[in-house]
């Protein structure tokens, strides 16, 4: 799967999940690791087959979703853990009071899958060489990485260029600190190696085979570093191109378990009576994805902020989660989803539906309706990412209608999209979807930093330029406080949704459905995602 | 003399396959330039992100960086020393790639056909013995209610009813996973996987096959030939097999030749509904993720496929009716 699902339709996560954040989950009743039994193979829907599998070059979820189980991050998302991380590469972790360096603990008695030791040399190489320079969003992260100090073979010192906030790094550990061996990735064209399809890790899982168009299998790992796991032989990715296929194979039990909403929302209230199933809602709480309205701002009209607040106040966003998510969803108003409890501005500019509000707003911007009621047309591209995307875009159609506005809804298939938004900047407003992962400054703070170049995806081709804003971004990229960035990163949320650079609708996210004989499932915020160490059957 | 002849049809053939092949890539080429796009831009989308250096690199390093003519050329100069190119999609070679497909493709469509034509003809025969009969009403109207449902919802209604509600066939897939079989056993879980897909392709185009069968035999009753025959005393089975059926076979082989292209089309949504990594599918893919050498791969692979049914079909034709195939005129 791509990490904006091309795929099936994409049924998201009830409202009441996605309200326990992060931060309220350590009061959550712990739950017991239900006993699996060792053995079994366990087959899962996959919708895509990634040509590139290496976890520290991609960061996306169709990447982790089979990688995680091979190639292991530095620490994992963790319901309970302190900040929200599991050990796993690293043991501990350790900022210095300057912001120029973080020190990593590193595990000892690690080998990788070819038997060959795993060291702190791996870390400072896959930090250095592919974190640092291939990374799609290591890069950024990374950018100010100068070296990495090994004294011995289990510590590892990330000395940074400039102050660099320990709290961004923690938050990124899960997803963007993938180690692979430097032994088979060094003095090679990192991008074009063959372990980036056959892979080989220290995780609970060995990369077996790829079938392009079939499957992918993972085999055990028999000298896995905690001993007493895994619990599963064999996990095998079949690919399902067809939206029904995944509900069907569940039901034939072909396949066992099914992420990411490969069932589609339509399906889901049958599949959940059918004895045997279960369904789950949580366990992507650190992937949330947000449904936006992106804005041209080089447009005249847009380019007046009460225009763009009109918009604002034209959609109705229970409604939206009501119907077009089926409540599987939650209402947005700022670029901070609110299950970061730590990062998310609660004293943002609202905006209630409100269509009376809208149409003043027009009319004092000096947009008045003429003939047919029409104030002025629009070009809007909703993205193919989802079916949500594209249903949210006909209720925006008509919402817009409602105060005077005429859109053209323009249809695109994944690189059209792409090219029309980001390149072209041929749209006047689009619906997204862009993924919050854990910290702004990882994907979102580019959706509103000004100055990139025409052709990065997924990032501020709008035309909004606000000197404040950049400059709150930029304070904020090299404060090392922790209470100071979060204070910063409120005025960033404060400011934004002030000048409503784009209009953040709802939050949603994932449904897993798997047979009740899978265990330890959606155990952690990223599980999709995460190893599967400890998933297996029941006894 | 006789000998000959599927020689020079073949050498004819083999001549023509060359502006056959250059229209094919011409088009396939053109039109994946047509769409708004590159591979990039849908590799992008696939790993959600990443900045413009990296991306003039992947550009510069797919040769995206320079102008359709000049890709173009280094595509077919690269396909005269027989190289189809490197696919973006799948990291792999596109030959690699699609041989890998062609056998599960092949085998759908030639057991689909086989079963559109010999089950289409059969009940052909049996509504073209007796035309207007109930028999022929009842199998014409049930042929034709199959050939207006769509392929996917046929097999979709097919996996429901065999592999959900019965267990009887697998819903996917062309075998079992990993399963380590060899030899008779491995050819009889393909079979297994191979029931519903080639059902729901090979029903949809027996219709076909029935009615152009019956309509030929309906006709040929009129004819004096056969007359003739009845005048001699000739009846029963040996006179609907022998002459009528046997006459009405000619444009059952033709639309045998024509429906080649069609079913590799139709295999598209049949291979995607039951999972089957195949041609159809790989073509599907290779569009939305703007892969054009792979697409190429595919076209040219197919079209292969098509005319060596078509040249197949001349063959037999020739032999079914010594009128055509010269070439000379009859």
């Amino acid at each position: 799967m791509t990490d904006l699902r091309d795929g099936p339709m994409r049924a998201p996560l009830p409202r009441r999940r996605l309200l326990a954040g992060a931060a309220a989950l350590p009061f959550l009743p712990r739950p017991a690791l239900a006993q699996a039994k060792r053995g079994g193979r366990l087959t899962v829907a996959a919708d895509s087959e990634p040509p590139n599998l290496n976890p520290a070059i991609i960061a996306s979820n169709g990447v982790f979703f089979v990688a995680s189980k091979v190639i292991e991050p530095l620490a994992e998302a963790d319901y309970r853990a302190k900040d929200g991380l599991a050990p796993r590469l690293a043991t501990a972790w350790e900022g210095a009071a300057d912001g120029r360096s973080l020190t990593f603990t590193l595990r000892q008695g690690v080998t990788w899958h070819d038997a060959k030791p795993f060291s702190s040399a791996d870390v400072a190489f896959s930090a250095l060489e592919v974190w640092k320079k291939h990374g799609n969003l290591g890069r950024a992260v990374f950018r100010e990485l100068e070296a990495v100090e090994t004294p011995d073979a289990h510590t590892a010192i990330f000395r940074f260029a400039v102050p660099t906030p320990a709290q961004l790094i923690r938050n990124a550990l899960p997803a963007l600190t993938a180690v692979v061996p430097k032994h088979l990735y060094e003095g090679t064209d990192i991008m074009r190696n063959p372990a980036n399809q056959k892979l080989v890790g220290t995780g609970p899982f060995r990369f077996a085979e790829w079938r392009p168009g079939e499957y992918t299998r993972l085999v055990r790992n028999p000298t896995y570093w905690d001993q007493a796991r895994p619990f599963l032989n064999e996990i095998v990715y079949r690919v399902l191109p067809d939206r029904a296929a995944a509900a069907n194979a569940l039901e034939a039990e072909e396949i066992q378990l099914a992420a990411f909403s490969a069932v589609p929302l339509a399906d889901l209230d049958r599949i959940a009576k059918v004895p045997g199933m279960k369904v789950y809602s949580n366990g992507y709480e650190g992937l949330t994805y947000q449904l936006v309205v992106e804005i041209n701002h080089r447009r005249k009209e847009l380019s007046d902020v009460r225009v763009r607040r009109a918009i604002a106040h034209a959609i109705d966003r229970d409604f939206v989660v009501r119907a077009i998510f089926r409540g599987f969803a939650a209402t947005s108003q700022g670029p901070v989803p609110k299950n970061d409890r730590v990062f998310h501005a609660t004293d943002v500019a609202g905006y209630g539906f409100n269509p009376q509000r809208a149409n003043a707003l027009l009319d004092e911007a000096g947009y008045p309706r003429s003939e047919g009621g029409i104030r002025f047309r629009l070009r809007l591209l909703p993205a193919p990412f989802f079916n949500e995307t594209r249903q949210f875009g006909d209720y925006l159609r008509q919402a817009l209608a409602a105060v005077g506005i005429d859109a053209t809804i323009v249809s695109n298939d994944t690189p059209a999209h792409l090219r029309a938004v980001y390149t072209d900047r041929a749209f006047d407003i689009t619906v997204a979807s862009p993924v919050y992962r854990g910290d702004p400054a990882i994907s979102t703070t580019i959706l509103f930093q000004s100055g990139l170049p025409a052709g990065v995806p997924f990032a501020n081709q709008y035309g909004y330029e606000n000197p404040e804003v950049d400059a709150l971004i930029k304070q904020a990229a090299a404060t090392i406080d922790d209470a100071e960035r979060v204070r910063l990163y409120n005025a960033f949320q404060k400011q934004v949704t002030d000048d409503v650079a784009l209009v953040n609708v709802a939050e949603f996210s994932f449904i897993t459905v798997a047979r009740d004989n899978v265990l330890n499932v959606s155990n952690n915020p990223r599980w999709a995602v995460s190893n599967w160490a400890d998933t297996g059957f029941a006894v | 003399m006789a000998g000959r002849r599927p020689l020079a049809l073949m050498r004819r053939r083999l001549i023509g396959v060359v502006p056959v092949f250059a229209l094919v890539v011409l088009g396939a080429f053109a039109l994946l330039e047509s769409a708004p796009g590159d591979a990039v831009d849908a590799y992008l989308a696939g790993i959600g992100g990443g900045d413009a250096a990296q991306m003039a690199a992947l550009r510069a390093e797919w040769g995206l960086d320079q102008g359709p003519l000049p890709r173009f050329l280094a595509y077919i100069s690269a396909l005269a020393r027989l190289d189809l190119g490197w696919s973006t999609a799948f990291g792999r070679p596109v030959l690699d790639v699609v041989l890998a497909r062609l056998p599960n493709t092949l085998l759908l469509m030639g057991l689909a056909t086989g079963l559109a034509l010999s089950l289409g003809s059969l009940l052909g025969i049996i509504c073209g013995a007796r035309p207007g009969s109930l028999q022929d009403r009842t199998l014409s109207l049930a042929a034709i209610a199959l050939y207006a449902m769509p392929g996917f919802w046929l097999g979709l209604v097919l996996i429901v009813a065999f592999s959900v509600e019965r267990r009887w066939l697998p819903s996917g897939g062309i075998e079992t996973v990993a399963s380590g079989l060899t030899g008779l056993d491995r050819a009889a879980d393909i079979g297994r996987h191979l029931v519903l897909p080639v059902l729901s392709l090979g029903l949809v185009y027996m219709a076909l096959y029935l009615r152009l069968m019956r309509d030929g035999m309906a006709e040929l009753w009129a004819q004096d030939f056969v007359r003739a025959a009845r005048a001699r005393g000739m009846h029963g089975a040996r006179l609907v097999l022998r002459h009528v059926a046997r006459n009405a076979l000619l444009p059952v082989v033709t639309m045998l030749g024509l429906q080649s292209a069609a079913m590799l089309g139709g295999s598209v949504v049949i291979e995607s509904v039951f999972a089957i990594p195949g041609l159809g599918r790989l073509a599907s893919e290779a569009v939305a993720r703007r892969d054009t050498p792979l697409l190429l791969g595919v076209m040219l692979l197919s079209a292969m496929v098509v005319m060596l049914v078509n040249l197949l079909v001349d063959l037999a034709y020739a032999m079914l009716d010594p009128r055509v195939g010269s070439g000379t005129g009859g």
